[in-house]
């Protein structure tokens, strides 16, 4: 089964939100740094402009002055590129926004491998890396637009950073109305008995396709969503894991310090089993289409099933 | 300003300075020089220009200041006792175990502090969002912030100033603690900042310079930037490191010095005799 993209990008439905909730919460403010073009909020600042605060190409200070406007009470939203929403920013973000304690929402769009033709300079392997390690920080990777919307007024709801790894383009469609998600909780899309997936982002839809191929041959995995990075939904992964004795995490991220990482500390200490990743095997990105650059890092529903035999073949 | 009030002033800046060489040197070591050329504008924003209530620390309305030099937080520390805003036994806990009172500047964990500063050039940043916020929702508060001219070779100082110049964010007054010195040397010996006053009118602001350690001076120029309207507004402060400190005024090696107790009682006498 091949499961369908969604119709509209997705950060359609995060401009969508943002717009809604202004007009519900008139604390929400959005800064942009030059890329509202890119982050499609465009749109919100024509139905408000006096909210917008756009400080040109300067990301330091754009996260900076939302930090000052946080203080002030203020709910900022900043835009940019995942890479430079991270690394270009990281003692901004360390220190102005999460050292203080301030409530700013920091939004990536482009994550990893989906930076497509603009290449390896704006193509972030390591964001999440960074992000998890600022004590106080929640990580959101969505899954899709359903998931989006439920998840937004708990970001907005949360006193807290949020850093948030968006998808710009059209994502696979993959949950239902029936779903129900909760920001720091994962979701279970299929229980099973010999191995667990964890999956982030664009990875849950080729997770989902290789749990269907591994059924084929006998195998059942349980595939679950970890769309909140940090806090880990570590009970969820110790359960799994506990039942299944083998892990695969698969992310469009670096094998070192995302979701891997996170997963591998939290087993290691409490339900140490084999875990296998399948993500971005510490190098650069290039230029090069989502699927090319897909097939080229080993990021496809068949690389997930080659991890999985690989992890229960360590069970034994 | 009469006459009673501007010795008030110099009063609670000799406070200030006082203070200041007690907390440190009762830790020991510590940025005496770059807290020490502060006393005279904290002076001035916390005992004649800033509204602000120890109250109500957390007043609505209360101008905001942002020490974006956060280093020099023992200073606004004195200041924010004196004031009240914090008990005055406390200032001795500077830099000990479980503190309130970190070597920069904590909004978590300091009363009257309204951001944690540290990381130079942040801070400012900081200011300046918080002076969209007061323009975008018509409050006629300012915000204060002091850089220093070492930190003014930090890029994210000329990204807000860039942004708070072109917003023509005239309810922002920001100073910079001109002591012509930082750690490794004089400035003009490492990355010079000639013409200061030059550069911040390119960026859009409307400059003064004067004599930081004259309050009257420094209280003049913060009443002509209240009045300018349609630009941000920084006042060079021309000023000593380690003003007041025998052993240490004037001193490169005055940034982050350590002062045994001997030291430190003598400097604290020579400051209440005006002996310097």
């Amino acid at each position: 089964m091949r499961l369908e993209k969604e119709d509209r990008w997705l950060r359609e439905t995060y401009v969508d939100l943002l717009i809604e909730y202004e007009k519900k919460d008139d604390r929400i403010v959005i800064l942009e740094a030059d890329l509202s073009k890119a982050a499609g909020t465009t749109r919100f600042t024509e139905a408000f402009p006096e909210k917008t605060i756009n400080v040109g190409i300067a990301e330091a200070n754009m996260v900076g002055v939302a930090s000052g406007l946080a203080a002030m009470g203020k709910i900022p939203f900043t835009h940019t590129f995942t890479a430079f929403a991270s690394r270009r920013c990281c003692d901004q973000v360390t220190l102005s926004v999460a050292y203080a304690g301030l409530n700013v929402k920091m939004m990536g769009s482009d994550p990893g491998v989906t930076a497509e033709l603009n290449g390896g300079t704006h193509m972030s392997m390591e964001d999440v890396s960074i992000m998890r390690n600022i004590p106080g920080m929640i990580i959101y990777e969505p899954v899709d637009s359903m998931q989006l919307k439920q998840i937004f007024p708990q970001i907005l709801a949360v006193k807290s950073p949020v850093y948030i790894r968006l998808l710009r383009r059209n994502a696979v469609k993959v949950f239902d109305e029936s779903y129900k998600f909760v920001l720091g909780e994962g979701t279970v899309i299929s229980e099973g008995t010999d191995i667990s997936i964890f999956a982030t982002g664009i990875m849950v839809a080729e997770a989902v396709e290789a749990c269907e191929e591994l059924k084929k041959e006998g195998v059942s995995a349980e595939v679950i969503n970890i769309h909140t990075i940090k806090p880990l939904d570590a009970k969820l992964v110790i359960e799994s894991a506990k039942k299944t004795g083998a892990v695969v995490v698969a992310e469009n991220h670096s094998v070192i310090g995302g979701l891997y990482s996170a997963v591998a500390e939290t087993l290691s200490a409490a339900c140490p089993v084999p875990a296998i990743p399948v993500g971005v095997k510490d190098h650069f990105g290039e230029v090069g289409s989502t699927d090319f650059l897909m097939e080229k890092y080993g990021l496809k529903s068949k690389d997930i099933i080659a991890a999985a035999k690989q992890a229960i073949e360590l069970k034994k | 300003m009469t006459e009673n009030h501007e010795r008030f002033l110099e009063e609670q800046a000799k406070k200030i300075r006082k203070l200041t060489i007690q907390m440190i040197g009762e830790i020991g070591v510590g940025h005496i020089g770059g807290a020490l050329s502060l006393c005279e504008v904290l002076s001035v924003l916390y005992f004649d220009q800033m509204n602000v209530d120890p109250g109500n620390a957390k007043m609505e309305n209360r101008d905001r200041f942002v020490l974006s030099k956060g280093h020099g937080g023992p200073a606004l520390y004195a200041a924010l006792a004196l004031k009240g805003f914090l008990p005055m036994d406390e200032l001795m806990t500077l830099n000990k175990p479980n503190t309130h009172l970190p070597s920069h500047c904590d909004m978590r964990l300091t009363n009257g502090i309204d951001m944690s500063t540290g990381s130079l050039g942040q801070g400012f940043s900081a200011a300046t969002g918080m002076a969209i916020a007061g323009k975008m929702d018509h409050k006629d508060f300012y915000i204060y912030s002091i850089i220093g001219d070492g930190e003014s070779q930090e890029g994210q100082i000329w990204e807000a100033a860039m942004l708070a110049g072109s917003r023509e964010l005239d309810n922002f007054i920001a100073f910079t603690d001109y002591n012509k010195m930082q750690l490794d040397g004089y400035i003009e010996n490492i990355n010079g900042l000639y013409p200061l006053d030059k550069k911040w009118e390119a960026f859009g602001w409307h400059v003064q310079t004067v004599d930081g350690h004259d309050v009257r001076a420094i209280s003049n120029a913060v009443d002509n930037a209240k009045k300018l309207k349609g630009k941000p507004s920084m006042i060079l402060l021309d000023t000593v490191k380690g003003k007041g400190g025998y052993f240490c005024e004037n001193m490169v090696a005055s940034h982050n010095m350590t002062i045994d107790r001997e030291t430190c009682k003598k400097a604290v006498e020579m400051v209440e005799k005006g002996e310097i």
